[in-house]
C-alpha cells in the first residue's frame, strides 16, 4: 500500500527508532487466550440495577416492552431494522429507521427499543455492535429512553469474554453500562446527561 | 510559577481543599472496593504494563501497522511533530469540511496542545461538551483534575456561571438541575455542528480500532453525529491487538472512576457506511513523546492510561490541587510527564512535588514506578541544570562534617548548644521554610558511650 509522503511522519518514525536503540529484545506477550464464557443472568440483573437502570426479568418480552413504554409515557418510539415482529407490535407508534431518520427526528422521539449483541454479567454491561435489531449508533443515543432486550443465552461472564465474542469486528461497538451519568458537580452522581436518561433492560428468560 | 510557590497560593483556598478531600477520599474508597472484586488484579496490572511496553518498545512498527489498518478501513492518518502542527491540521481539516466550529470531547491531548485557543486564533469556535470542561471553559478557568476537571468549583459558583453565560434564569443549585441546563445548552450543538474532535484512550494496531471511554454520552455524540470526526491521539496510545482491550478495559474504569465499567465505551474502525461520520481523520501526535521515549527510565511514564488513580492517592495532590502543577497533567503522573514532554528546565521543581511515599505506584494499573522516575528526574535536574548554589554549598559542608570524626562531634555539640536554627537566613530559607528541624538530643550516643 502506498504510504502518504509526509515529512512529519518520516521524522517521528526516525525519532522513535533513535529513541529505542537500547531496546534489544521486545517481549512479545501473546495476549490472553480469550473465550466467550457464558455468564449468570442473575448477576447481570443485579449489576445493571447497581447503575440505577431498571431490569425486568420476564418470559413475555413483548408484554414487558409494552408495559415499560406505557410506564414512561413513550408512544413514538424508534424501531431499528431487524427488530423481531412481536417486539415491534408492542410499540404504540413504531417509527422505523428505514430510510434513516434525520438526527433531529430521532431526538424528538420518546424512546427506542433494541436487542443487543450480548451482555456482560460481571459489569452489568450491554454490548451493541449494530447487528440486526440494534440499529446504527445514533438510534440508541438520541431518544431519551432506551429499552434493551437481552436473551439469557446472550449473557457472557466478563469483559474479556465480550472482547472475545466481538472478535476482530470492524463495525462500531458501544458498551453501555447504565444510563449516561456525571459526577462533575461536587462529585454528586446525576444520571442522564447527554445519552438516554433512562435505560430499561428486559432480561428474557 | 514553580510548584512550591503555586502550592502556597492553592493551599489557602479552603473550598478547593474541602472539595479535593471529599473527591479523593470518595474515589479512593470506590476504587478499592471494585479492585477487590477482581481476584487476579495484580497479574492484570503486570499484563497492562506488558501490553503498553510491547507497543512502546517497538513503537514505529505498531504505528505503521495502525496507519495501514485505519487507512484500509476508510480513515486518513496524519502525523504531527508538535502542538503547532497538530493544531494547524485540525484547523485545516475543519475548514475543508466547510465548518467554522467543532464539538469536542474532553481530551488530555487537545488540552496539552492548546487546541481551543489555537482554533480561536484561526476563527474557529471549539465547543467543549464535557460538563466539567464546559464549566471550566465558561469560567475562563483551568482544569484541576484529569477526571473531574471542575472539582475546585462548588454548585453555587456553577449556578451563577450558568445564569451569566448560558442565559438561564431561576436555576437551582441542585446538580441535577445544573446538569439538565447543560444538556439543553449542548443538545442543539450536537445536532448542528458538522465536525467533532476527540482524543483516544486506546488504538489497536492490528485492526485500526479507536476506543473512547466516557460517562456522559457527549463522547458518543461527538464521535457519532458529525459528518467529520478528527481524533487527536498521542503516539503512546497504541496497543498491539484487539484482545488487549480486554485487559485495558478491565483496568481503566476500576482504576479511574471506581466503577466496574464506565457508562459508555465506544469503539470504531475507520468509517462505517450508514453509521456515523463519513470522514475520519486520525492525527498521531509526538509533542515530546519521542524525547520521553529516549530516556530508558523515564519512558515508562508513556504507559499512562490517564486513569488519575495516582492523583487520588497522592497526599501532595490532595492538598495542593491540580493547578499547583502548572500544566495539563497534574498529580504524580504530571510530575513525571510534564518535565519529560516539555523541557526539563521549565519544570525543575516538579520532580520534588512528592514525598516519595509510593502510594501512586501501588494503585497504578500499568505499574508505572513513579517514585523511581521522580528520583531519576531529580538527578537529571541536578546533572543537567545544576543544583541551586545554596544546596550545593550545604551539601559540600555536610560532606566535610561527615568526613571527619572531629568535625562531626564538634557539629553535634554546636547543634546542642544552639539548637538547630529553625529559620535559616537568606537563600537557605527555601530549605528551612518547609521543614521542621529535628530536636538535638541533650546527650549524644557518642557521649553516652564514652561515659560508660
Amino acid at each position: 500500500m502506498a504510504q502518504p509522503l509526509s515529512a512529519a511522519r518520516q521524522e517521528i518514525l526516525a525519532r522513535i527508532r533513535a529513541a529505542t536503540t537500547d531496546v534489544t529484545s521486545i517481549s512479545i506477550h501473546h495476549g490472553r487466550k480469550l473465550t466467550a464464557r457464558p455468564g449468570d443472568p442473575g448477576l447481570l440483573a443485579q449489576r445493571v440495577a447497581d447503575y440505577r437502570a431498571t431490569v425486568t426479568r420476564t418470559d413475555d418480552v413483548a408484554g414487558a416492552i409494552a408495559a415499560l413504554l406505557a410506564e414512561h409515557g413513550a408512544r413514538r418510539v424508534a424501531a431499528p431494522p431487524g427488530l423481531p415482529a412481536d417486539w415491534l407490535a408492542a410499540i404504540p407508534e413504531a417509527v422505523r429507521d428505514e430510510p434513516p431518520l434525520a438526527h433531529a427526528e430521532l431526538a424528538a422521539l420518546d424512546g427506542v427499543v433494541t436487542g443487543c449483541a450480548h451482555a456482560i454479567a460481571e459489569t452489568g454491561t450491554i454490548t451493541l455492535d449494530g447487528g440486526p435489531g440494534q440499529g446504527r449508533r445514533a438510534l440508541t443515543l438520541l431518544p431519551d429512553l432506551h429499552v434493551c432486550v437481552v436473551r439469557a443465552d446472550q449473557v457472557l461472564a466478563d469483559v474479556p469474554d465480550s472482547i472475545a465474542a466481538l472478535g476482530d469486528t470492524t463495525r462500531p461497538v458501544t458498551f453501555v453500562s447504565g444510563p449516561s451519568a456525571t459526577s462533575d458537580i461536587e462529585l454528586e452522581r446525576v444520571e442522564g446527561v447527554h445519552g438516554p436518561r433512562r435505560l430499561a433492560v428486559v432480561l428474557a428468560a | 510559577m514553580s510548584f512550591p510557590d503555586a502550592a502556597r497560593v492553592e493551599l489557602d483556598k479552603a473550598q478547593q481543599r474541602r472539595n479535593l478531600r471529599k473527591a479523593t477520599t470518595t474515589i479512593r474508597a470506590k476504587r478499592a472496593a471494585v479492585v477487590a472484586e477482581v481476584p487476579d488484579w495484580e497479574p492484570l496490572r503486570d499484563e497492562g504494563a506488558r501490553v503498553k511496553d510491547e507497543a512502546l518498545h517497538d513503537l514505529a512498527t505498531h504505528l505503521e501497522r495502525l496507519e495501514v489498518a485505519v487507512t484500509a478501513a476508510g480513515g486518513t492518518v496524519h502525523w504531527a511533530r508538535d502542538a503547532a502542527e497538530a493544531n494547524a491540521l485540525v484547523a485545516r481539516l475543519t475548514r475543508a469540511a466547510g465548518s467554522d466550529e467543532i464539538i469536542k470531547v474532553k481530551s488530555m491531548a487537545t488540552d496539552e496542545i492548546g487546541l481551543n485557543a489555537a482554533l480561536a486564533a484561526e476563527g474557529i469556535t471549539a465547543h467543549e461538551t464535557d460538563l466539567a470542561e464546559l464549566i471550566v471553559a465558561l469560567a475562563g478557568d483551568r482544569p484541576s483534575h484529569i477526571l473531574v476537571p471542575a472539582i475546585h468549583r462548588n454548585r453555587a459558583e456553577i449556578r451563577d456561571l450558568f445564569e451569566a453565560e448560558l442565559g438561564e434564569t431561576g436555576l437551582s443549585t441542585d446538580p441535577a438541575a445544573l446538569t439538565a441546563a447543560a444538556r439543553r445548552h449542548l443538545r442543539e450543538r450536537f445536532l448542528r455542528v458538522k465536525v467533532g474532535v476527540s482524543g483516544a484512550n486506546f488504538a489497536v494496531a492490528e485492526t485500526g480500532t479507536v476506543c473512547v471511554v466516557e460517562s456522559e454520552g457527549n463522547g458518543r455524540m461527538c464521535t457519532t453525529l458529525p459528518d467529520t470526526l478528527i481524533t487527536v491521539m498521542g503516539i503512546e496510545k497504541v496497543i498491539p491487538r484487539h484482545a488487549d482491550l480486554a485487559t485495558m478495559l478491565t483496568l481503566l474504569p476500576r482504576s479511574s472512576t471506581g466503577e466496574r465499567m464506565n457508562p459508555y465505551t465506544s469503539l470504531w474502525t475507520g468509517v462505517t457506511p450508514g453509521d456515523g461520520p463519513r470522514d475520519f481523520h486520525l492525527i498521531l501526535l509526538d509533542n515530546g513523546r519521542t524525547a520521553t521515549l529516549a530516556d530508558p527510565v523515564g519512558r515508562d511514564a508513556l504507559r499512562c492510561i490517564r486513569c488519575s488513580a495516582c492523583l487520588n492517592s497522592c497526599p501532595v495532590y490532595e492538598r495542593a490541587g491540580g493547578h499547583a502543577y502548572g500544566n495539563t497533567y497534574p498529580g504524580p503522573i504530571g510530575a513525571i510527564l510534564a518535565p519529560q514532554l516539555a523541557e526539563l528546565r521549565d519544570h525543575t521543581a516538579l520532580p520534588w512535588a512528592s514525598s516519595l511515599c509510593g502510594a501512586c505506584y501501588e494503585v497504578c494499573p500499568v505499574k508505572i514506578d513513579i517514585p523511581t522516575i521522580l528520583v531519576h528526574l531529580r538527578s537529571r535536574v541536578v546533572r543537567e541544570q545544576g543544583a541551586p548554589p545554596s544546596e550545593r554549598l550545604a551539601m559540600e559542608a555536610m560532606a566535610r562534617v561527615f568526613a571527619s570524626r572531629r568535625r562531626y562531634e564538634a557539629a553535634q555539640r554546636g547543634a546542642r548548644l544552639a539548637g538547630l536554627a529553625a529559620h535559616l537566613p537568606g537563600p537557605l530559607r527555601t530549605w528551612s521554610g518547609v521543614r521542621e528541624p529535628p530536636q538535638a538530643p541533650r546527650r549524644t550516643f557518642r557521649d553516652w558511650w564514652r561515659s560508660r
